[in-house]
């Protein structure tokens, strides 16, 4: 009964937050994005205390429940281990402490001192955000834009094609390795990450010892049969001593359900048992952090070429300029906010309609979202990132807030622009800007003949982008947007 | 005949009388004439028959030219890769066309991207050189050929690309902007009498052009036919054009004057843009089904094609026929013409026309001479796509329009379909370099601007709200 209700429960919450990062429509975030919000680490970023003393009292009375239900990435190696059809496949092992504590502190430790990509890497729900944004959402978008195209062909509107790109190949290849590695250690051992790397899992943990309802052995009917033990995917049950490692459980029921003779219950317990133990080191945990400290130093992202008609002159893809100061969304108030509250989850990267954030390629910041805009600007109608945002790192906006927040300003890079390289008028930017900061000016004050270039108020300028993006110059805009440390209200 | 022989066996089989027998024989062999009848039925409707083309004699050379002409503007490309063009389906357009009875092609050295003359001279050297007649152009608008070397070298390279030693008809290319560009490209430069030699020495058999433009300039170049004697005029003419040019644009002549000034002089007028680039055969539906119950069983644009055929001072009527279901439509409405009368012409050049100039369609006939737009945009895409949805009446129109919504997210997915998103209004830089090349004098950046201001309005207010403000 506790296993159904479990897998149930763990299905709903799973889909429904697995979708939440799929959806580029932006319609499901209206009703799922509450979801990111109760996830521990993210709700502890964004001092949520309703949610982190809800999540603790939740263990304290059944157990490390979240981890089994609310914890996409628990699920996911779950449905990992599932895939493993071979019966009895576990045995108890003691507990890894020499690697979960070191792990837990090293992890706080780079929370404190702001290593946001270490922070990140370990981080539970972001490892799930960033599988499902960069290789689960690029398969659904490819999905949608095939029928897109059948639609197309039907002539119905039910389906648009979205674009799919790389948005970090380093990030990219992080999400692939977590996933490879995930695979292996949910096959072999079913909830190893949990209990050894995971630092929410270690949190809990502590929690989880004291907690109301536990499973534990109606030691009359225990037959010694070890049943449990080889169905714990905790490995946290030793049938021989007719003890659980409740640092460990899950509460995942499956014990209860393999045991054929009743000896398993989940209740408050009549006398309190406590154990553990400490097992041989796993050599595949060691190669998945090396593995990713390697891989966050890897190539740039590279970018795609488009065929062209023969008709249409050839159009060079834009490159993104090098920001003095990276660009981040209304609503994160400073570059220092974002970086210390990002999860780096990749929620807002998955939103985004316009093509705008994706995550940072810096070493600091790998995996926090940072703007850019050579395939789109933020538009003014648009605050979904900072709807979907668990974190706190980009607070809600709302549309009308959004235009008088100045995340950075507009530069004009004089050798690039076209009225003087190409002799032509243009003053596309100003015909563009939102805010009407950009006025076309003569170059020369005393030659009213002489080519027309965009004049910026940067003062009333609030980076958005539209400039920039609209700019004819190719590879390299004439006007482009350079972010604040710290944004403005203007 | 399966069917006859199973019938009879089961006649016999059942014992029936050698009388009966021989009615039901003479039965079937009614109904299989009714069969072959309506099978006949079937193909006179898609089927063009030979030998039937209407044809006009050319008063001064006695040219027999068929009354539909083969324009090489909008050839066909191959399905699988866009940017080449279909060079076995060319052949056989051609093939179908010359077996058909038309004998006047129409080509430039600038149509489809400078490659139009190469696909034409290989589709027509497969043919007797007696059979078709070929007009092609002196299209030097460019700066760089408006010296004499250049402009003979895009002359003398026509030839040859054509397969030719004699063009039967040249054309000086899109007169019409000013005097100081017919100056400047064709007599300050000393061309122009050369191509008089040229027809001395019989290697241009017809010299005229073909104009687009103001009417000060056609009248002045038509005027200069006592010095050179223009032996064909290639305007504009269509149902539309033929009152309204003017009114849809203040640079345009109606169709009505050009044509009767040309008659005045006795000089043959050859047309093009019979359907608009297809606009008049892509009318909203009302006004499709108008002109279909007139005529059940033709099609709306054989409407403009037996419009355009009619008067008789036309020598021919060229149509940018990429597909053969165009050219089999068109063979149709000319095997043989079938004369509009007196009042059907009315009925479609006053009453049809006011409909459509009422339609405020931009009057983009896709013909591309804008293009390619040096900062990318996709001019004609965008102003097709525009018109489409306009006449589909599927336009969002803001406040008071129920179905904004559905009207927003269609427009804005399928102008993502057909124009890349880095090609679509917001990328006009307003430079104006395409305005001078259009034809039909469309304010290009203006039109350009219109349409990026309503994209970012829909973009902007997903609900309609504040369309306004």
């Amino acid at each position: 009964m506790l296993r159904k209700i479990r897998t149930i429960l763990a299905a709903v919450f799973f889909v429904l937050i697995t979708l939440l990062f799929l959806d580029f429509t932006g319609t499901l975030h209206h009703w799922l994005s509450w979801m990111a919000k109760i996830q521990f680490l993210p709700a502890v970023m964004a001092l949520n205390l309703v949610v982190v003393i809800a999540l603790v009292l939740l263990t304290l009375i059944f157990g490390r429940i979240y981890c089994s239900v609310i914890c996409p990435l628990g699920v996911f190696q779950d449905i990992l281990a599932r895939l493993r059809r071979k019966k009895n496949k576990y045995s108890y092992s003691k507990e890894v402490r020499w690697l979960r504590y070191p792990m837990l502190v090293v992890f706080i430790i780079a929370g404190v001192a702001g290593i946001g990509s270490l922070f990140q890497l370990l981080a539970p729900y972001s490892s799930y955000g960033r599988i499902a944004t960069m290789l689960f959402q690029p398969l659904w978008k490819m999905g949608n834009n095939l029928l897109a195209v059948l639609a197309e062909r039907a002539d119905s509107y039910a389906f648009y094609t979205v674009d799919t790109w790389m948005r970090s190949l380093p990030v990219f290849i992080i999400a692939a390795i977590t996933l490879v590695v995930l695979v292996i250690l949910a096959w072999r051992g079913g909830r190893t990450y949990c209990n050894t790397i995971c630092p929410v899992g270690t949190i809990l943990s502590f929690f989880a010892r004291f907690s109301w309802f536990k499973i534990h052995f109606d030691t009359d009917k225990c037959k010694n049969c070890s049943l449990c033990s080889k169905n714990c995917k905790a490995a946290c049950i030793d049938f021989k001593t007719h003890t659980v490692d409740y640092s460990r459980c899950v509460v995942c029921g499956n014990c209860i359900d393999s045991c054929k003779f009743g000896a398993l219950h989940y209740s408050r317990p009549s006398r309190n048992t406590s154990s553990s133990s400490s097992s041989p080191i796993d050599t595949s945990k060691r190669s998945f952090l090396l593995a990713s400290a390697l891989v966050s130093t890897a190539a740039l992202a590279q970018k795609k070429e488009k065929l062209m008609d023969g008709g249409l002159a050839e159009l060079e893809d834009k490159v993104a300029p090098e920001r003095q100061t990276p660009l981040t969304p209304p609503g994160s108030l400073s570059f220092q906010n974002l970086s210390t509250r990002c999860t780096g989850c990749q929620l807002c990267v998955s939103e985004c309609p316009n093509q705008v954030l994706r995550p940072s390629s810096d070493l600091m910041h790998l995996m926090q979202p940072t703007m850019s805009y050579e395939h789109g600007y933020c538009r003014p109608e648009c605050n979904r990132c900072s709807q979907v945002c668990p974190a706190g790192a980009i607070k809600p906006v709302d549309k009308d807030e959004k235009t008088s927040i100045q995340i950075g300003h507009a530069v004009w890079i004089k050798k690039n622009c076209v009225p003087i390289t190409d002799g032509v008028e243009c003053g596309n930017c100003a015909r563009h800007c939102p805010s009407g900061a950009i006025e076309m000016v003569p170059l020369d004050e005393s030659n009213e003949e002489s080519p027309m270039v965009p004049a910026i108020n940067e003062a009333a300028c609030i980076g958005c982008g539209a400039c920039e993006y609209v700019c004819p110059s190719r590879p390299f805009s004439a006007i482009y947007v350079e972010g604040h440390e710290v944004h403005r209200k203007i | 005949m399966k069917k006859n022989i199973s019938r009879r066996s089961f006649l016999k089989l059942f014992g029936a009388g050698s009388v009966a027998t021989a009615a039901t024989l003479a039965g079937c062999k009614d109904a299989n004439k009714a069969g072959s009848q309506a099978k006949e039925e079937y193909k006179n409707q898609v089927e063009p028959p030979v030998g039937q083309m209407t044809y006009r004699v050319n008063p001064k050379t006695k040219d027999k030219v068929s009354i539909l002409g083969y324009g090489m503007m909008r050839l066909p490309t191959k399905v699988d890769n866009s940017d080449e063009f279909d060079q076995d389906m060319i052949n056989k357009q051609i093939d179908y066309a010359l077996e058909h009875g038309l004998n006047y092609i129409d080509t430039s050295p600038v149509y489809c991207q400078g490659k139009s003359e190469r696909c034409t001279g290989i589709a027509l050297s497969r043919h007797k050189r007696s059979e078709y007649f070929v007009a092609t152009k002196l299209s030097n608008f460019n700066h760089d050929y408006w010296t004499f070397e250049k402009s003979k070298e895009m002359y003398q390279n026509s030839m040859k690309e054509l397969q030719v030693s004699y063009i039967d008809y040249y054309l000086l290319h899109a007169v019409g902007g000013s005097m100081e560009e017919f100056n400047g490209r064709y007599v300050d430069n000393g061309i122009m009498d050369y191509l008089l030699k040229e027809r001395e020495a019989g290697r241009i058999r017809n010299l005229g052009f073909s104009f687009h433009g103001k009417q000060e300039v056609f009248d002045e170049v038509l005027a200069l036919d006592e010095k050179y004697h223009w032996d064909f005029v290639q305007i504009e003419l269509n149902y539309l054009d033929w009152d309204y040019a003017n009114e849809i644009s203040k640079s345009n002549v109606d169709a009505s004057y050009l044509y009767a000034e040309l008659q005045k002089k006795g000089i043959p007028a050859v047309i093009m843009e019979p359907l608009l680039g297809g606009r008049l055969a892509n009318l909203p539906q009302y006004l499709m089904t108008e002109l279909k119950s007139h005529d059940p069983e033709r099609s709306v644009a054989s409407w403009a094609f037996r419009y355009a055929g009619t008067p008789e001072g036309v020598l021919t009527v060229l149509s940018g026929m990429t597909y053969m279901e165009h050219l089999k439509d068109n063979l149709l409405s000319y095997c043989p013409l079938k004369p509009l009368t007196e009042e059907e012409m009315r009925y479609l050049d006053k009453e049809i026309a006011q409909k459509i100039v009422g339609l405020e369609n931009i009057p983009c006939n896709d013909c591309k001479y804008c293009m390619p737009c040096p900062y990318g945009v996709d001019i004609p895409a965008i102003f097709v796509h525009y018109n489409k949805c306009k006449n589909e009446g599927s336009l969002p129109m803001g406040i008071g329009d129920s179905d904004y919504r559905k009207h927003r997210r269609q427009y804005l997915i399928s102008l993502d379909r057909v124009v890349a998103r880095d090609r679509q209004p917001d990328h006009c830089i307003q430079c104006g370099q395409c305005e001078p090349h259009c034809p039909q004098s469309i304010h290009i950046p203006r039109e350009l601007a219109k349409i990026d201001e309503m994209i970012e309005s829909l973009k902007r207010y997903p609900d309609g709200e504040m369309k306004n403000g």
